[in-house]
């Protein structure tokens, strides 16, 4: 066997090529969980023998001359809130604990459909809702650079996975940084595209007009590549946006001589000075690269984080409401239904989910609409204006993604508060609909890795990826 | 939704109810679009299969499953906003948060401030203009068995089996204002409703089977006096049980306030079978569904052009049908017979018999009394009942003959009424044979004919029974009543 | 009206789990009525925004009229989703007395 390759695009390239068989590349890749995952715990559910039985049926295939898709082979693991077809879906939540899906998530079908091989549900935040995956009923993911750090949340299982080289690629959702900042603590490039460029069919609610699903990769051209193939309309989804997908991996080797990169003057402070100085050397790589970096000003951003906490938990609340013991999932018995759903619900979610499905009811009942959500949406609007106005003057913008580098277990968990202020710099994009991503730039406190985000207006998806590429290649070049 | 600066409808002296009470009513109701797919998603909109076979993820409200709003179903509640004359507008859609097992979301998607249909109107055919403040779309709920217990009801019952065939199947619920101050009214604006729902093909409406439900917001007051307390009644499964559940509630309101009582708000249910209503449960502790905007839809925008080819394309609704039998017949809009038929749809049948020359009014006549399994076309040529109209307003038949053909043609599906006649040896009766039989019918029965003499005009039937009997249905009534008149002096 | 700055009181934490449908035991109102004080407390920020005039936005993307034809789709196979459902009888899904529920 030869030496298998680590990107998801010389996977399928060697497979295609005939030097390796997809069998060659799964089973290599299931030694390595099989080494480390007991560590890590990126998974909820490693699925090895429909891994294996689906790169035989590509092998034969491939060797019977049959066509396969431009993905055939690549392996890819799935945050555990995506449905996959009779594979339990557990959204890390006791309950969900169990629960086959009787249908997958378009974004599953697609990846199917291209021949990549899902190797496994990875964990989460339950239901999505954390920084720091610590909040899953089965145990918290350790981060594969230091396991006394966490992995950042909620997609930390994911990004874990593809840190550890479980996977070359991987999917998460992004809600309000759930991609980008795991993505920056475990120093690999995460991708939130454009509200609406990906289907949402199959993913299993957080916050419905925020939440969007993205790759892990441990290059931009593979993210990009990945990006590609789940993007497009789906009937399934309305709020599927129907638009053309130019080619993201394109994108990603052009260069950024001539574009406009924004610096954002009144940017909300905090973020540790290591990370703060990883964002300058970034500018400065950028214009030596022949951008031109010209200053923005987002005055709204400071009020995002208020929006957002009670924007997603209002929604949140709502999506997790059909949790209720009836047709699927966990019930725990009481002797009428008022009290089996009081009884199912407080013991099936976990402190954090039910945190904020109190904050979210607070906030849409009666007498407290207009004070909380209502003005929670115009202040998503102020943060939207102030994004397309900056737009106008440069091409995208960047920031840090995370204010702090992976913390340690425990320190922040029991504070909502200080959990909730890792998201600062990447809950506006959620709001705004717009695409960001994380690319790693080199580190920062304690040698760990230190990510910078690049944001860009609504399908803005080639700007994006164009200085993601420069940034990695920046980054490759001065270490 | 009843709110007493909404009506400014005042009941006439002759409609207050005893003691000088206003009754005050507002009508909400539901119907279920007959559309071949849910709401939201594809799975069938089909009523009594198998249960729990008409499922999808989005139907069962499976994590991850997302709404996509059928585009006939807004075609046919525009339909429904165009036929009750109100704007047809920009909305969007809402969440209802609530927990009920039938609700498998525990949120019902329908719309709040912004609906598809407002501020419209229905004329009863009586005459009276009822607001209506909005026709919205929204998604029905699965349908719950209880089983155990005594009733088969909810109170008492063991546990309770859900099947969700019907969840998600497209609504429409139009709440009227509180414009309705009698039963009658109330009786009135339902069936026009449904009417106007058959006509346009929006709906069933089947009160029976539940595509048509009708709850009532009833409250009552003296004149000059701000509204009452209102309670809504629901399990209302009938027209008839509707003027039942109003009549009652009105009496016990009154009967509540006169003894000293004050009325609560409350959702009542209606029992036909005690003709009584009973709490279902109260509103104090006040309803909280946290309504927002559904982030898994889009705002709906109909174009101008849709909306008006929506106008354009409304069939004639029942009053311009009525109407049209008035021009024709003469009859009023009120009239049994122009209320069936158009009820029927038979009104076009009838016009296509007068355009073929036949009589107006006698063809409105057969087409009641004869075609009430025929339906709206029915396979009888329209020339063939023409023809059989004026043998009988010529006089060629009698009455009882015209009928027998009738039967004979309808029964064969057409049939020239002429030789219909001919083969059953009827001609019309010349007046000298009628008024030999009229004698001879006198002569058997001097006892009913002194009575009608002497004015009692019932004994008149046991001369006319002999008559017809005696020339075998030959003779026409009209001639034999004239001639008994004129006997009569 | 409360404005977003006062605390939440236990009264209301008590409240809002009845709404949601989560039976939390009185030493776990008092943490949540705690830590949820202190998060509303933080989101009093928006209150000195003057936002007369904005528009509330509802969805990221301004897409409309997003609807499908009125044509069958596949549907799920019974006995599979039942399957999966905590109780069934007669090809329904099964549930306690409903009692103490509005509706
Ligand atoms: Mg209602
Ligand atoms: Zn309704």
């Amino acid at each position: 066997m030869s030496s298998i390759p680590t990107t998801a695009s010389e996977i399928a390239a060697a497979i295609a090529a005939k030097e390796i068989t997809a069998r060659e590349v799964i089973d290599a890749h299931l030694a390595r969980i099989n080494a480390r995952e007991s560590d890590i715990h990126a998974f909820n559910k490693v699925m090895a023998d429909e891994a294996r039985a689906h790169a035989d049926a590509i092998d034969a295939d491939i060797a019977a001359g049959r066509p396969v898709g431009p993905l055939a082979g690549v392996p890819i693991a799935l945050k555990d809130n995506m449905c996959t077809r009779g594979v339990e879906t557990t959204c890390s939540s006791k309950i969900l604990e169990g629960w086959k899906p009787p249908y997958d998530a378009t974004v599953v079908t697609k990846l199917r459909e291209a021949g990549a091989i899902v190797v496994g549900k990875t964990n989460l935040d339950e239901f999505a809702m954390g920084s720091s995956t610590e909040n899953s009923a089965f145990g918290p993911t350790r981060n594969p650079l230091d396991i006394e750090r966490v992995p950042g949340g909620s997609s930390g299982g994911s990004a874990a996975a593809v840190a550890a080289g479980f996977a070359p690629v991987s999917l998460g959702s992004d809600t309000g940084g759930s991609i980008r900042q795991p993505a920056a603590m475990c120093g690999v490039v995460g991708v939130k595209p454009t509200y609406g460029r990906v289907s949402r069919y199959g993913l299993v609610a957080y916050a419905s007009s925020l939440d969007q699903i993205g790759p892990f990769a441990t290059t931009v051209a593979d993210a990009a590549l990945i990006t590609e193939a789940i993007a497009g309309h789906d009937v399934h989804d309305s709020t599927s946006i129907p638009q053309d997908v130019p080619s993201f991996v394109e994108a990603a080797g052009q260069g950024v001589k001539g574009m406009r990169i924004g610096r954002v003057t009144d940017l909300p402070e905090g973020a540790e000075p290591e990370v703060t100085a990883r964002l300058n050397a970034a500018f400065a790589a950028l214009e030596a690269a022949g951008a031109e970096i010209v200053d923005v000003q987002l005055p709204s951003l400071s009020y995002a984080l208020t929006a957002y906490y009670l924007i997603a938990p209002a929604e949140a609340s709502s999506n997790l409401a059909r949790f209720d013991g009836v047709r699927f999932g966990l019930r725990v018995n009481a002797p009428d239904t008022n009290a089996m759903y009081g009884a199912t619900r407080a013991a099936g979610f976990g402190d954090e989910v039910q945190r904020r499905i109190m904050l979210g009811t607070y906030a849409l009942s009666a007498g407290y609409y207009d004070a909380y959500y209502g003005k929670a949406l115009k202040v998503r609007r102020l943060i939207a204006d102030d994004f397309n106005r900056a737009y106008e003057k440069v091409d995208v913008i960047l920031t840090p993604t995370s204010p702090v580098v992976a913390f340690k277990f425990g320190e922040k968990v029991d504070d909502p508060m200080s959990m909730y202020l890792c998201d600062i710099y990447t809950i506006p994009t959620n709001l705004a609909g717009h695409p960001g991503m994380s690319v790693p730039f080199g580190t920062g406190a304690h040698g760990l890795p230190v990510g910078i985000q690049v944001l860009a207006p609504a399908l803005g998806e080639v700007p994006m990826f164009r200085v993601g590429g420069a940034l990695e290649a920046a980054a490759g070049g001065a270490q | 939704m009843s709110d007493s600066t909404l009506s400014s409808v005042v009941a006439t002296e002759d409609q207050l109810l005893e003691g000088g009470w206003e009754l005050v009513v507002g009508l909400e109701v539901h119907v279920e679009l007959a559309t071949k797919t849910k709401l939201f998603s594809g799975s069938p909109n089909r009523f009594g299969d198998e249960p729990n076979v008409n499922i999808d993820p989005v139907t069962l409200g499976l994590p991850g499953a997302l709404p996509v709003l059928n585009k006939h179903a807004v075609e046919l509640a525009m339909r429904i906003g165009a036929a009750l004359n109100c704007t047809i507008q920009e909305c969007i859609f809402h969440r209802k948060n609530y927990f009920y097992p039938d609700q498998p979301k525990a949120y019902q998607i329908s719309q709040y401030d912004l609906p598809l249909n407002a501020d419209g109107y229905l004329d009863l055919p009586s005459g009276t203009r009822i607001g209506i403040e909005r026709a919205h779309m929204e998604e029905d709920t699965g349908k719950s068995t209880h089983v155990g217990g005594s009733t088969g009801r909810i109170h008492g019952s063991d546990y309770s089996l859900m099947d969700f065939n019907r969840a998600g199947v497209p609504l429409v619920e139009i709440v009227s204002r509180p414009d309705i101050r009698t039963s009658e009214h109330a009786k009135e604006y339902v069936a026009e409703l449904r009417a106007i729902l058959e006509v346009i093909g929006a709906s069933d409406a089947k009160m029976e089977e539940g595509s048509m439900r009708v709850d009532a917001n009833v409250s009552v007051h003296k004149l000059g006096t701000p509204f009452g307390t209102r309670c809504e009644i629901k399990n209302v499964n009938s027209i008839r049980a509707l003027g039942r559940a109003i009549d009652y509630e009105a009496r016990r309101q009154i009967d509540v306030i006169d003894s000293g009582g004050v009325i609560r708000q409350e959702t009542r249910h209606w029992d036909d079978a005690e003709g009584r209503t009973h709490t279902l449960r109260t509103k104090e502790d006040a309803d909280d569904y946290r309504y927002f905007p559904e982030p898994d839809l889009v705002t709906l925008s109909p174009s101008a052009e849709w909306i008006q080819s929506v106008r354009d394309n409304l069939p004639p609704l029942p009053a311009a049908r009525r109407a049209m039998l008035k021009e024709l017949t003469g009859y009023d809009t009120q009239s049994e017979a122009i209320i069936v038929a158009v009820e029927r749809g038979q009104h076009e049948y009838v016009k296509a018999i007068a355009d073929a020359g036949g009589d107006a009014v006698k063809a409105l006549i057969y087409v009641t009394q004869a075609f009430a399994e025929a339906g709206a076309n029915p396979a009888v040529p329209a020339k063939d009942i023409a023809a059989l109209t004026i043998l009988e307003r010529d006089g060629k038949l009698s009455a009882t003959q015209a009928k027998q053909v009738l039967a004979d043609i309808v029964a064969n599906g057409g049939g020239d009424a002429a030789a219909i006649a001919a083969a059953k040896g009827f001609e019309a009766m010349d007046t000298s044979a009628i008024e030999a039989m009229v004698d001879e019918a006198i002569a058997a029965d001097p006892d009913a004919w002194a009575k009608y003499c002497a004015g009692e005009e019932k004994a008149a039937g046991a001369i006319v029974g002999k008559i017809m009997k005696a020339s075998k249905g030959k003779a026409d009534g009209k001639v034999v009543n004239a001639i008994m008149q004129a006997r009569r002096g | 009206m409360t404005t977003s700055g006062s605390p939440i009181s236990a009264a209301d934490v008590a409240k809002v789990a009845r709404l949601a449908r989560l039976d939390i035991d009185n030493a776990h109102i008092e943490h949540f009525t705690e830590q949820l004080g202190k998060v509303m407390a933080h989101f009093a920020d928006i209150d000195a925004l003057n936002l007369d005039g904005v528009t509330p936005m509802t969805q990221p993307y301004p897409l409309v009229n997003v609807m499908r034809d009125d044509v069958e789709m596949p549907t799920l196979d019974t006995d599979e989703v039942l399957a999966a459902a905590p109780a069934a009888e007669e090809r329904r899904f099964r549930v306690p007395p409903i009692i103490g529920i509005e509706g």
